[in-house]
């Protein structure tokens, strides 16, 4: 009997040996795939369990986390929820993130890999663990500023310290409200989710990086004025002063936004077409440089680049190569430019900052609980597109057509504002995008800004940049210089 | 006889006088031990209880604490019993069994601080209650059972009282199904899986049984390819069992039970018989049913398919489908290497996480690590149950030391392995850990049993442990 024994203990030896097999492969083997499933409501829990980490804005939290009575432990609450909610974006029981809460999810959650001696610590302590706080970059009189100014229309407001390329506000609008999806309640969740994306106008959209991107209109001006001083040919050059240019190789005809010749006289220099804001001179400065150098120019102050602020921001596009024609069309910021509203904003703050652009940011620096710095965001050169006796000859344009040229709107009494309006044509009908860009003050630049209005602002093809932009712009202005 | 032997002669209930202090004293060796180990494994369980409440509310909540420790007094008093009526009894069988129903209480108390069930609502507190009656029905049978062979005396009456329980639950007015399973009865507020107890009593009937037929089963036969198969009519007893075991799985739909009376007897048939033919013949008629099975009864082959590929969002959807198997096996890898710790995982989230799935929410709260312990404790309880068998000298208290040792390695292997994927899940409960009054009545029987065996054991005088 002993032989037999002896069997069902082997046997009984390995049916134990198969369950420690099968549990250590579950249990260590799969566990990550395992907690990636979307069906595994734990994996869910658990990133909730520890205390996401705030977002702040000059020290007060516009994301937090608050403790809660149900499964989740903690409630993510949005205290200005609408202001701030492109940059903070949401943070959700099954839709996912978006802005800082994804991009920096890692920090505010305490995974990211520097926290990993934290992690250790508080197993090993038994105190609950707790993500970093992140510090934004914003200013909250600038933002609120930004807000209030742009009111009900749709578009968004971008404003930089050109100096350091730290972001002071971030506006886009239409907005929405963070805290409708943070519930933590899954079809609540979706059902706001849906109503969002589905809503006429695309709130959830971050129009100041991320939207469809928009024609430049004059904006684009700077570009190729740039590429004009840079290559010389605008320093000896004038272009005829036409009343209707014919566009090289085709049929169609351009005219300047007011119809009629460029100021007085036969021939216009790029700083009148500059100031004024003309079409045809800066059709023919564009033909005549050629389209490499107007499409290098573009890329010199970061189209086509990939940028993180650390959200993605969307790079801006111009078609290369291109004929005549059509170069001639985007030498003032139509044919295929299309622009993010940060890209636009750049424009003024590489003229502001003598010529070099400073990487945009949003993040001040990123502090674990135990208030020690894991991440300090210092200033750090993004391109350098233009010299700087380039950046004060264009600055010299800029005041002019604040002073008396065609962006009169943005004019603040006592300083000196130097800017660039835009409005571009979408389609033969459809409404005008409506721009500004500019710094001030303009001989110690503080602040560069970019404004797009969409849809004329409301007023179909009547409005004009200077008219609903520039306003904007100024209010703006005005809250960084009352500082 | 040898009288070097330190264990010898008599049972030391006897005063004899001149020997007297020699005998006593080995035996409060292994006495003392056990008591060591209790007095271990009732910190062990207290500490559970304490870190649950610590981890899941915070503060610690006297109640169910005292009611803990009226059970510790319990084990405790078992312990005394043995003293007297077992004192040469294995002294590692009854603590192993203490902190196995311990842990098992933490984790389903757990469950119902989650669940927010307090009172007779509270699952642990029955458990506790439940636990204390099983524990007393175990002291009974080692104060009445002294000597097993008595057992062997009523084999067929015990094979008469096992069928009649297993039949029980078809009873109309009395039977009850539940989770589509028809193996409980429901009497007044108490309900039973008869089952339970029937697998007990299957096992002594099968020893009997096979110690009075294992010459006609062995030794007669035809030889075919090498292997000597038994004469058709000697076929008898395992076409019965199979026809039992089948019978449960069509009309009480319970398949873990079924493989359990059938593995346990084609086990006791080999050991009886030394005949490798059994084997092959009961595992082949075994799979045969199976296969037939589950092709043609639905509940069968929804398990067949929820555990070949658990995560297809089909399977997942179906009623009946893989969502508890799939979320038993998320709280697993939740659990990890080292666990969430006691009172801080999420076992609610899995259906029956108190019962069938408590493996599972062990595996979460207390990791791979905790897990392995839990297995190492369950080898070793049933190592020491072989090893009766493999010291004993009479055939029958052999054959069922390996049959009741056997049973709970099979159930184990069944509700664990059903559980983490190894074969298909069936509704067998985790011996001593899962929540239910039929199983821990039947598990402690089990622990009575062996420890009146392997006090036989060590009272023989021919050989020396």
């Amino acid at each position: 009997m002993s032989k037999e024994l002896k069997r069902v203990a082997i046997v009984v030896l390995l049916m134990f040996g198969a369950l420690f097999v099968a549990t250590t492969s579950i249990q260590f083997f799969q566990t990550d795939a395992l907690a990636a499933d979307s069906r595994n409501t734990r994996a869910l829990y658990a990133s909730y369990d520890a205390e996401r980490g705030p977002i702040l804005v000059d020290g007060q939290p516009i994301a937090m986390s608050v403790p809660s009575d149900d499964d989740y432990k903690f409630q993510r609450t949005y205290p200005n929820g609408p202001l701030y909610s492109q940059v903070t974006g949401y943070y959700t029981l099954g839709q996912g993130s978006t802005g800082i809460e994804q991009s920096l999810g890692d920090y505010l959650s305490g995974t990211a890999d520097s926290q990993f001696l934290a992690r250790i610590n508080s197993i090993i302590t038994g105190q609950k663990p707790k993500g970093a706080s992140v510090e934004l970059t914003i200013d909250p009189v600038v933002q609120q500023a930004a807000w209030d100014a742009l009111g009900d229309l749709k578009g968004s407001v971008v404003a930089i310290e050109p100096s350091t390329g730290r972001i002071l506000a971030m506006v886009s609008k239409p907005s929405f409200d963070p805290n409708t999806l943070a519930v933590h309640d899954s079809k609540a969740v979706t059902d706001a989710y849906t109503s969002l994306i589905n809503a006429d106008d695309d709130p959830l959209v971050n129009r100041s990086i991320d939207g469809n991107l928009y024609p430049p209109g004059s904006t684009f001006k700077i570009v190729t004025s740039s590429a004009a001083l840079q290559s010389g040919i605008a320093a000896t050059d004038t272009q005829p002063n036409l009343g209707r240019f014919p566009l090289p190789g085709s049929n169609n005809t351009v005219s300047n936004a007011g119809g009629g010749t460029c100021g007085g006289g036969d021939s216009v220099s790029l700083e009148t077409a500059f100031v004024l804001s003309c079409n045809i001179p800066m059709a023919e400065f564009g033909v005549q440089m050629g389209d490499s150098t107007l499409v290098d120019m573009a890329k010199a102050f970061g189209f086509t680049k990939d940028l993180d602020i650390p959200m993605a921001v969307q790079p801006s596009t111009i078609r290369s190569p291109m004929a005549d024609d059509k170069l001639a069309l985007a030498s003032f910021g139509q044919d295929e430019d299309r622009v993010t509203p940060l890209q636009v904003a750049m424009f003024s703050a590489a003229v502001a900052n003598k010529g070099t652009i400073m990487k945009p940011n949003l993040v001040d620096s990123i502090t674990a609980p135990d208030l020690t710095v894991l991440q300090q965001f210092e200033p750090k050169v993004f391109a350098e597109p233009i010299t700087s006796a380039t950046s004060s000859t264009l600055s010299q344009f800029m005041v002019s057509a604040v002073q008396n040229g065609a962006a009169t709107n943005a004019r603040i009494d006592g300083v000196s504002v130097a800017g660039k309006t835009g409005t571009a044509e979408n389609g033969e009908d459809d409404p005008y995008t409506l721009w500004f860009t500019g710094f001030a003050p303009a001989d110690n630049p503080r602040v560069a800004i970019a404004v797009v209005v969409e849809d004329g602002g409301g007023e179909n093809q009547s409005g004009s940049g200077n008219s609903i932009a520039a306003p904007i712009a100024k209010q703006v202005l005005e809250a960084v210089l009352n500082k | 006889m040898n009288g070097s032997s330190p264990v010898i002669e008599a049972s030391p209930l006897v005063p004899d006088a001149g020997r007297g202090i020699r005998r006593i004293r080995v035996p409060q060796k292994l006495r003392n031990l056990e008591l060591f180990l209790l007095i271990v494994a009732c910190g062990i369980n207290a500490f559970a209880v304490v870190l649950v409440q610590l981890g899941a509310i915070g503060a610690v909540d006297s109640t169910v604490i005292t009611l803990g420790a009226s059970l510790s007094v319990l084990v405790l008093g078992m312990h005394v019993a043995l003293r007297y009526v077992a004192p040469n009894a294995d002294p590692f069988i009854l603590p192993v069994a203490a902190i196995l129903n311990g842990i098992g209480i933490a984790v389903i108390y757990h469950v119902d601080l989650i669940n927010g069930d307090t009172g007779w609502d509270s699952t642990a507190i029955r458990q506790v209650v439940w636990s204390a009656i099983a524990l007393i029905c175990a002291i009974a049978v080692v104060v009445v059972i002294r000597n097993h062979r008595v057992l062997q005396r009523y084999t067929y009456v015990f094979m008469f009282v096992a069928f009649v329980l297993l039949l029980l639950p078809m009873l109309p007015g009395v039977g009850q199904e539940i989770f589509g399973a028809r193996v409980w009865i429901h009497i007044g507020p108490f309900s039973f899986q008869p089952g339970e107890i029937a697998k007990i009593l299957l096992a002594i009937f099968f020893a009997g049984f096979l110690v009075q037929r294992r010459d006609t089963l062995s030794l007669v036969g035809r030889k075919v390819l090498g292997v000597r198969f038994p004469r058709a009519r000697d076929l008898g007893p395992i076409i019965v069992i199979w026809a039992l075991s089948m019978s449960v799985i069509v009309f009480q739909r319970d398949l873990g039970t079924a493989l359990l009376y059938f593995g346990l007897f084609v086990v006791m048939l080999y050991v009886a018989t030394g005949r490798t033919s059994w084997i092959l013949l009961g595992g082949g008629l075994f799979l045969a049913g199976a296969v037939i099975a589950s092709q043609t009864l639905t509940y069968v082959n929804d398990r067949f398919n929820a555990w070949l590929d658990p995560f297809s969002q089909k399977n997942y959807d179906d009623v009946g489908g893989s969502f508890q198997l799939v979320q038993g096996i998320f709280g697993l890898a939740n659990g990890g290497l080292i666990g969430t710790g006691l009172g801080r995982g999420r076992p609610d989230i899995t259906p029956l996480s108190q019962s069938d799935f408590i493996v599972s929410a062990i595996g979460e709260e207390l990791g791979l690590a905790g897990l392995f312990a839990i297995l190492c404790l369950y080898l070793l309880l049933i190592a020491r149950g072989l090893r009766i068998s493999f010291a004993g000298h009479d055939d029958f208290g052999r054959l069922l030391g390996v049959g009741l040792s056997f049973v709970i390695a099979l159930q184990c292997f069944v509700v664990i392995g059903g559980v983490t994927r190894v074969i298909p899940l069936t509704g067998l409960t985790t011996p001593f850990l899962a929540s239910g009054g039929s199983s821990l009545m039947a598990n402690w029987i089990i622990v009575a049993l062996l420890l009146r065996l392997s006090d036989t054991v060590r009272n023989q005088p021919r050989l020396v442990i």
